[in-house]
C-alpha cells in the first residue's frame, strides 16, 4: 500500500482575529504548509462549519482557494460540524490513496468572533438536530450538560474530580504558543466560574475563537518531488457518521461512535491503544474529554477523572493526551479543529512542537468528533 | 424583516410536535423520537407512526444560561431529557418549574406551550414542554 | 327544555399569581381600591403561555370529561381578546393539537369578554339543528392592561372550555337562552394598540349592569322563571364585587353567587371569567335537578343569559380532570418584576 505523507503544516494561534477575515486566516496557514512542503497542491479541501451562517458565504472552497492563489484546482468544502477537519482529512486521504490527486492541501478555518456570543451559540446549536433539539432552545453546551449531569450521577463522580480535565488542559496550553488560552487554572476556578449550562461552567467548555490550520498531504509516488522527505505519514483514517440526537443513544454516558472508530483504526493499523504515544482528542467539553478517554480504552467507564488525578495522561506519561491543551484551552475553531489536531500530532512526531514536546514519539492518534458524537474520525499518524 | 422561523417548516413538523407522534419499529418493536425513516436501533425501514405517552421522568436536565439569541428573553432555559413511560426519550423544555425543584427522576407530563416567539412579524412556533406532575392538576394521573 | 347541553367542561389557570397589593404598591394605587374590588390575587401566564396554549389545556380537560373522540367534534369556537395572531385563527391550532382537524368548523370570535359566550350559543344551535354532533367552545385570555391602570389589578390569564352535545349525554341541559346587546363603547382596544382603554365608571351602569340585567330579565320572562327558581347564578366577574351587586339588583341572594367566584383569587380571565365560574359551580356544588343561571358579559356591549338543568351525569365527570379549585390551589406567588417579565411588559429588543 502506498503511504500518504504529511509534507507541510501551518497553524494560527486560536483567538480573536478581528482584523482578519476567513480568507486571511486560511491564507496564512496555507502558505506555511505550502512553503514547508515546497510544493503547490493539486487539490484543496476547505474544512469549515459555520461560514454560511456567520459569514453568510457559500461557495467557500472556490472562494477561498481562488483568493489565495490556488485557481483551477480541484476544490471541495467539507462540513461536519467540529468534526469537519477529520472528515476533510479523510477525503484528502482517499483522493491520494486512489491516486486521483498527487498532493492535497487541507485547510481548516473558522471565524467565530464576528458577532456577539449568543449569535455564535445559535450557530453552534445548528450542530444539533435543529427541528427537534435546537428548536426548543437546546444548545450544544446544553446537550453536553445533560450528558455530564447523567455521567456524574451514574458513576458518582464529583465536580472536583471532573475538574481535573480543564486544569490539565490549561496547564498544557500554557506552554503552547498556538493556544487561545495560556493561563493555568485551579479546580476552584472551574467550580466558581460562570455557569454556561448547569452543571457546565465556563471552564468546562471550549472557548469561542477564530483559527486556521493547514496540512499538505502528498502521495508516496510524488514524495520525491519534495525538497525534504517527510518524516510522518497518515497510517489509517477512519470516519463514520451516526445520528445527531442524544435521545436516540442507548447509554447517555457513552460515545459508542468513538469506541467503534478507534477500535477499527487501531485494527487496521495493527496496533493496540497501549502502543500509542501521543493523542489529540476532541475535548469540546470536559465531559467529552473524559468520555473519549474511556471509549478509547484508556480508562474504565466512570474512572477517567480519577486516572487524571493519579497523574495519568500528562506530559511524560504514555500516552500523552492533548499536549496542545486540547479544544478546552488550545481552542475549538469548529471547522478547523480536526486539522489542528492532525498538524499538532505531526509536529509531535517530528519533534518540532513548540509547546510541551513528547519525548521521541513514534505513533500518534487523533480523535476528532462532531457535536456530541454524530461523526468521529480516528486517525493514526506514524513516523516513517 | 428577518424570517426567524419558516412558516412552512413549522407547518410540516406540527403533528409530531403537537401530538408527540414518534415511530415504532415493526422489526425490533422499539419506539423512537424524533421520527426517523429508519430505526436508529436495528436499521429497519419498516416503521409506523405511534402516539407516545405524555408522561415520564427526567433522566437528566440542564439549566442553560448561555442561550441562543432567540431565547434571551426566556433565559435561563431549562432543558430536560425526558424518558417517557414507554422508554422513548425526548428533549424538551421543562416549564413551570423552579430550579430547586429539578432533580433526576422527577415525574413530568407534556404541556402544549409557545416554544418559539420568532420575531414580531413572523410565525409563532408551538410545541410540547414538560412540567412537573403536581398531583391535583395533572392530566395524566387523574 | 332543549335537546342539547354541556357534555364536558375543563378549566385551566396558570401556575403563577401576583398579589393585587403588589401591583397597587408598584403604581401608587390606594390599596383600599384593591380591597373594594374584592380582589386578592390574579393569575399570570408564564413566558411560554398565551391564549392558545391556555385554550388547549382547558380543552384537553373538557375532552377528558366528555369522553368523546376528538374527531367527532364538528365546530371549534375560540373566544378571546388576546389572540396571539391578529390574523390567523387560534381555533385551528387548538383543533390540530387535539386531533379535531380537518373536518370541523373553526373560528375565533371577538366580543371582548363575551365572545366565547356567543360561541356557546352558536354551538348549541349547530348541535340542536343536527348540523354537528359536538361543538367545542373555548374562552381563554392573557388579558392585557396598561401598567398602572386600575384594570391591571384584575386583568389575568386563564380559560375554560365546554363541549356541547346532545342532552342525552349532558351534565347540564340547556333550558333557554336570551341575548341583549347594544352599541356601548365602555371598553375597547384599537387595532395595533397593546392595551385596552375604558370609560371607568361608564363600564358599570350603562354597560355591565344594563346588559346583564337586560339578558337575565329577558330570559326569566321568556321561561316564566324568577330568581327563586335558580339554585345558582353565575355572572361575568370583572372583579369580586360586580357579580354580587348585579345579583342583588336582580334579586339573587349572595349564597347563589358566591360559589362561582373565581376572580378574587385568579383575576378576571375575560373570556374565561364567567365560564370558569360555571365550571366551579358544576364541580363544587351543583346537584342533579339544580337550575343554573349563567350570564357572561362583554364590553361593547352585550350579555347572554343561559339557563341549565343539571343531570345525574355530573358526578362521574367531575373527577375526570382537574377542577377550578385544583388550579386555584396550585400556585406560585411571583413579584411584580417576574410578572412584568412573563407578560412582556418589559420589551427587550430582539
Ligand atoms: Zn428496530
Amino acid at each position: 500500500m502506498s503511504k500518504i505523507y504529511i509534507g507541510g503544516v501551518g497553524l494560527n494561534r486560536v483567538g480573536r482575529h478581528f482584523k482578519k477575515d476567513i480568507v486571511d486566516l486560511a491564507y496564512e496557514v496555507s502558505l506555511e504548509a505550502i512553503n514547508e512542503a515546497g510544493i503547490e497542491p493539486d487539490a484543496v479541501i476547505i474544512s469549515n462549519s459555520l461560514g454560511n451562517v456567520l459569514q453568510k458565504q457559500n461557495n467557500l472552497a472556490q472562494y477561498i482557494s481562488s483568493s489565495i492563489g490556488l485557481r483551477g484546482k480541484t476544490a471541495y468544502h467539507v462540513e461536519a460540524g467540529d468534526g469537519s477537519g477529520g472528515a476533510a482529512i479523510h477525503i484528502a486521504y482517499t483522493l491520494l490513496k486512489a491516486k486521483i490527486a498527487s498532493s492535497v492541501l487541507v485547510v481548516g478555518v473558522e471565524k467565530m468572533t464576528d458577532y456577539p456570543s449568543h449569535v455564535t451559540h445559535t450557530a453552534l446549536s445548528q450542530l444539533l438536530n435543529y427541528e427537534y433539539e435546537a428548536y426548543y432552545g437546546a444548545t450544544l453546551s446544553g446537550i453536553a450538560a445533560l450528558i455530564m449531569r447523567y455521567y456524574m450521577k451514574k458513576y458518582e463522580v464529583s465536580r472536583d474530580a471532573v475538574s481535573e480535565w480543564p486544569v490539565l488542559m490549561h496547564y498544557n496550553a500554557s506552554k503552547n504558543p498556538y493556544a487561545q488560552i495560556r493561563k493555568t487554572i485551579t479546580k476552584e476556578n472551574v467550580k466558581e466560574s460562570q455557569i454556561i449550562a448547569d452543571p457546565l461552567t465556563l471552564f468546562d467548555i471550549s472557548p469561542i475563537g477564530d483559527g486556521a490550520a493547514a496540512v499538505l498531504l502528498v502521495g508516496e509516488d510524488y514524495e520525491h518531488q519534495l525538497e525534504e522527505k517527510p518524516e510522518v505519514f497518515l497510517d489509517t483514517v477512519v470516519h463514520h457518521a451516526y445520528e445527531l440526537e442524544l435521545t436516540l443513544r442507548e447509554d447517555l454516558a457513552a460515545l459508542p461512535t468513538v469506541r467503534e472508530t478507534v477500535d477499527l483504526a487501531l485494527k487496521k493499523a495493527n496496533l493496540r491503544i497501549q502502543d500509542i504515544d501521543v493523542i489529540e482528542l476532541h475535548d469540546s467539553f470536559t465531559i467529552t474529554g473524559l468520555l473519549i478517554l474511556e471509549e478509547a480504552g484508556l480508562a474504565e467507564r466512570g474512572r477517567a477523572a480519577y486516572l487524571l488525578s493519579d497523574g495519568r495522561f500528562r506530559h511524560g506519561d504514555k500516552p500523552e493526551v492533548n499536549l496542545s491543551g486540547g479544544l478546552k484551552a488550545r481552542g475549538n475553531p469548529i471547522g478547523a479543529t480536526g486539522v489542528y489536531q492532525v498538524a499538532e500530532v505531526a509536529m509531535q512526531l517530528r519533534g518540532a512542537f513548540p509547546g510541551l514536546q513528547s519525548n521521541s514519539p513514534e505513533i500518534g492518534l487523533v480523535i476528532n468528533m462532531s457535536g456530541i458524537g454524530s461523526s468521529v474520525s480516528s486517525i493514526v499518524i506514524r513516523k516513517r | 424583516m428577518v424570517w426567524k422561523l419558516s412558516p412552512v417548516s413549522v407547518w410540516r413538523h406540527r403533528i409530531p410536535r403537537y401530538r408527540l407522534i414518534g415511530k415504532e419499529c415493526k422489526k425490533c418493536g422499539k419506539h423512537h423520537y424524533p421520527p426517523k425513516l429508519a430505526c436508529p436501533y436495528c436499521g429497519s425501514r419498516d416503521l409506523k407512526n405511534i402516539e407516545l405517552p405524555r408522561s415520564g421522568i427526567i433522566e437528566t436536565y440542564t439549566v442553560i444560561y448561555e442561550v441562543g439569541e432567540e431565547f434571551r428573553h426566556k433565559a435561563p432555559v431549562v432543558i430536560g431529557l425526558v424518558k417517557l413511560d414507554d422508554g422513548t426519550r425526548v428533549i424538551a423544555p421543562i416549564t413551570d418549574v423552579a430550579e430547586d425543584e429539578l432533580e433526576i427522576g422527577l415525574r413530568v407530563e407534556a404541556t402544549f406551550r409557545r416554544i418559539r416567539d420568532g420575531d414580531h412579524f413572523g410565525v409563532i412556533g408551538y410545541g410540547l414542554s414538560f412540567r412537573p406532575i403536581r398531583t391535583n392538576v395533572s392530566k395524566t394521573s387523574s | 327544555m332543549k335537546s342539547v347541553g354541556i357534555v364536558g367542561w375543563g378549566a385551566y389557570i396558570p401556575l403563577y399569581r401576583i398579589a393585587v397589593d403588589e401591583i397597587a404598591k408598584m403604581w401608587g394605587i390606594d390599596p383600599f381600591l384593591a380591597k373594594a374590588l374584592g380582589m386578592y390575587e390574579k393569575a399570570v401566564g408564564g413566558l411560554d403561555e398565551d391564549a392558545v396554549t391556555i385554550g388547549v389545556e382547558a380543552a384537553m380537560n373538557a375532552l377528558q370529561r366528555a369522553k368523546i373522540k376528538p374527531d367527532s367534534i364538528g365546530a371549534v369556537f375560540f373566544g378571546t381578546e388576546s389572540k396571539p395572531y391578529a390574523v390567523k385563527p387560534s381555533a385551528t391550532i387548538v383543533a390540530e393539537v387535539l386531533g379535531i382537524t380537518p373536518n370541523t368548523m373553526a373560528s375565533d370570535l371577538e366580543f371582548a369578554c363575551r365572545a366565547a359566550s356567543e360561541g356557546l350559543r352558536a354551538a348549541f344551535a349547530l348541535v340542536e339543528s343536527g348540523q354537528i354532533d359536538y361543538g367545542l367552545v373555548i374562552g381563554a385570555d392573557t388579558a392585557q392592561a396598561n401598567p398602572g391602570d386600575v384594570l391591571e389589578l384584575t386583568a389575568s390569564s386563564g380559560g375554560a372550555a365546554f363541549i356541547v352535545g346532545p342532552s342525552s349525554e349532558s351534565v347540564a341541559i340547556l333550558e333557554g337562552v336570551f341575548t341583549f346587546i347594544t352599541d356601548t363603547p365602555d371598553f375597547w382596544r384599537r387595532e395595533g394598540v397593546p392595551y385596552p382603554f375604558h370609560g371607568e365608571g361608564f363600564t358599570g351602569d350603562p354597560a355591565y349592569f344594563h346588559h346583564i340585567i337586560g339578558a337575565v330579565e329577558g330570559l326569566m320572562k321568556k321561561l316564566g322563571l324568577s330568581p327563586n327558581d335558580f339554585d345558582y347564578a353565575i355572572f361575568h366577574q370583572p372583579n369580586g364585587k360586580f357579580p354580587l351587586v348585579v345579583g342583588k339588583r336582580l334579586g339573587f341572594s349572595r349564597e347563589k353567587i358566591i360559589p362561582s367566584l373565581v376572580t378574587p383569587y385568579a383575576g378576571n380571565t375575560y373570556n374565561g371569567s364567567a365560564l370558569l365560574g360555571f365550571a366551579r359551580v358544576l364541580e363544587n356544588v351543583a346537584k342533579p335537578g339544580d337550575r343554573i343561571l349563567v350570564a357572561p358579559f362583554g364590553s361593547g356591549a352585550g350579555s347572554d343569559a343561559f339557563s341549565f338543568i343539571v343531570t345525574d351525569k355530573l358526578e362521574e365527570r367531575k373527577k375526570l380532570a382537574p377542577t377550578v379549585d385544583d388550579y386555584l390551589s396550585n400556585k406560585k406567588i411571583i413579584s411584580y418584576s417576574e410578572y412584568a417579565r412573563m407578560r412582556q411588559l418589559i420589551k427587550i429588543v430582539r
